[in-house]
């Protein structure tokens, strides 16, 4: 079973296990992870589950679509790395992959 | 074009761009006037109210929710469980304000609001058109990539960093309001407290005149209260006389906060300085027509709605009182409140949309050019995705999956600013009062777009 950490923005660490399938912000929900509002419920309609994910680990993440860009871009704390969380699926080959939580969600 | 912005591009293209934006909106108001004259300008709507017939007693095709009776005379649940339940995409043929589709349950209103490129926001998100002349140009009512830049240049402002600079001294400002309220008496809280807190942040954000404060909740009483595009009861001459002030006081306070910048002093965190240390946006008094539209764009977003929340968290603590005991309890569950609070009233009861294409929807065949009015305040009483969700409970489960605020790439701007100020009143509240016990039905608007309360008379026991 691997793990993911999230690192919030005040340097805090939390990790969660691996759920196959399930996404990146229901992990987050599910351990209690602050930060992460999910609005919409993973509809990839409000932009708060915002996460900033480790440079290393972005290939493993899947492709991101044009809405989730869209999404993304009405946030001012958004980088270059920036997903959101509900349209990550998680997969043993994330094993050990860092997101960062932005100092907010918009 | 609008009649507006043809004043303005003229003024432009004759290099005249010193003509103030004031008698631009007075240049259009004098051809309106004659146009009123030769009855050439499309006809003005007058709505009078008449007692609601039960729905059950209607076929669906009568059903009309676009009456802006229906939640003053609170018919506006049964109506929409009825469409929910039976015809959740409906389309009603001939209304006062023409055709249109209405999308009711939680799962759909997400589908349209969601798809901006089958749904176009343009060219206004009300039911009607804006008044002819007054056609302001706004990102709410714009499709990208249009609306990705107009939004990005102002969204700082509203951004949760620049909202903690704000916090101490909007708390000051609840603090203060709340400190001078009479107790023991009946007060209305709408006057005394709603609109007077939302003055005092929409004065705070713009870094308006202090004392002028009232002005800005005026203007956007008289805009959105427009007969034609929400169903209101303001009147053409004065929606023009206060379009004027509008844009005298705000080209105003651009030219007072540009001096400032160019005598090298340091600039606030107010949408004007904000506008105006940002190279994109430091030249929009330039382009009238977009300063306006984002000016407008703020103090009609930022007032009602906010207002509206205030009073209707205290209605619903009177309606819900084991809810507010449950509140005095653990004040921790405030910033639960709040966004419950929001779900329950939906200060705003829509957003429409033309379609782009022909789109099948639950069973219905949307055609394209059909507007399509996306009801938040249905969605948010869907019994699909919301338990008991006529109820009022502070402490709901994933309290914050509301359709309020709209979702995709309108979605609300000033979200956190609302949620802040709502927080920071409700905490003040409980720190003073013990009781604020609504006494007599509140008074409720004249509209099919703002749900909110024209005056509330409460007593306040202070605590003990
Ligand atoms: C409880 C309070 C509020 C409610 C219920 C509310 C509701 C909404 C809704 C429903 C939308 C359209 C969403 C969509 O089309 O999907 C919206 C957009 C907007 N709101 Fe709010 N609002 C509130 C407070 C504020 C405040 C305080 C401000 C600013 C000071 C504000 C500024 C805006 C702006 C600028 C937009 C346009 C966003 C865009 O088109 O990208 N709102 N709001
Ligand atoms: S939960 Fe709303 S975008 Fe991810």
């Amino acid at each position: 079973m691997g793990n993911i950490r999230f690192i919030e923005h005040d340097g805090t660490e939390h990790t969660a296990e691996i759920e196959e399938g399930k996404s990146l912000m229901q992990a987050a929900l599910d351990n209690a992870v602050p930060g992460i509002d999910a609005d919409c419920g993973g509809s990839c309609a409000c932009g708060t589950c915002h996460v900033i994910v480790d440079r290393r680990w972005l290939d493993k993440t899947g492709a991101i679509s044009s809405i989730e860009e869209q999404m993304l871009d009405l946030t001012p704390e958004k980088e270059e790395t920036s997903r959101l969380a509900c349209q990550i699926t998680l997969s043993e080959a994330m094993d050990g992959m860092v997101v960062r939580l932005p100092e907010f969600q918009m | 074009m609008s009649m507006l912005s043809k004043f303005i591009e003229k003024g432009i293209e004759t290099g005249t761009r010193m003509v103030p934006l004031e008698y631009q909106v007075k240049g259009s108001h004098v051809v309106q006037s004659v146009k009123q004259r030769l009855s050439l300008h499309r006809p003005i709507p007058v709505f009078v109210e008449k007692p609601i017939p039960d729905v059950a007693t209607l076929s669906i095709d009568e059903i009309d929710v676009s009456n802006p009776f229906l939640y003053r005379q609170d018919k506006w649940e049964s109506y929409f469980k009825r469409l929910r339940d039976e015809c959740p995409v409906h389309y009603q043929k001939q209304s006062p304000f023409g055709p249109f589709w209405s999308v009711t349950r939680f799962e759909d209103i997400l589908f349209v609001d969601k798809n901006h490129d089958l749904f176009s926001a343009e060219p206004i998100i009300s039911l009607g058109p804006q008044p002819e002349g007054l056609e302001i140009e706004t990102f709410i009512a714009m499709d990208p990539p249009k609306h990705d830049v107009q939004r990005a240049a102002v969204q700082g402002v509203v951004a949760p960093k620049n909202l903690k600079q704000m916090e101490d001294l909007i708390r000051a400002r609840t603090a203060d309001v709340l400190d001078h309220l009479p107790v023991n008496q009946p007060i209305d809280w709408v006057s005394h407290v709603s609109i007077e807190l939302t003055a005092r942040m929409l004065a705070t954000l713009f870094d308006f005149p202090y004392e002028q404060r009232r002005k800005l909740a005026h203007w956007s009483d008289v805009a959105a209260g427009s007969p034609e595009t929400f169903g209101g009861t303001s009147d053409t001459h004065e929606a023009f006389t206060t379009a004027a002030e509008a844009a005298r006081l705000m080209s105003q306070l651009w030219r007072e906060k540009a001096a400032k910048k160019a005598t090298g002093e340091e600039l606030g965190f107010d949408l004007i300085s904000l506008l105006l240390s940002n190279d994109d946006t430091k030249d929009m008094i330039n382009r009238p027509m977009e300063f306006m539209g984002n000016m407008v764009l703020l103090i009609i977003g930022g007032n009602d709605t906010t207002r509206n929340s205030m009073s209707g968290g205290v209605l619903a603590l009177n309606q819900f009182p084991e809810e507010f005991t449950k509140l005095k309890n653990n004040p921790a569950l405030i910033p639960s409140m709040v966004s419950e609070i929001i779900r329950w009233q939906t200060p705003l009861a829509y957003m429409r949309r033309v379609a782009k294409q022909d789109v099948e929807l639950n069973g219905q065949t949307i055609r394209k050019g059909d507007k399509v009015v996306m009801w938040y305040a249905s969605g948010n009483r869907d019994e699909r995705n919301i338990d008991n969700p006529d109820q009022f409970i502070i402490d709901r489960k994933n309290v914050r999956n509301h359709l309020s605020f709209g979702f995709g790439i309108h979605r609300c701007m000033g979200n956190r600013l609302a949620e802040m100020q709502l927080r920071i009143l409700w905490e003040e509240i409980l720190q003073r009062f013990d009781n604020i016990e609504v006494i007599g039905e509140p008074k409720r608007n004249q509209s099919n777009f703002v749900r909110g309360y024209t005056e509330m008379m409460v007593s306040i026991t202070p605590k003990a």
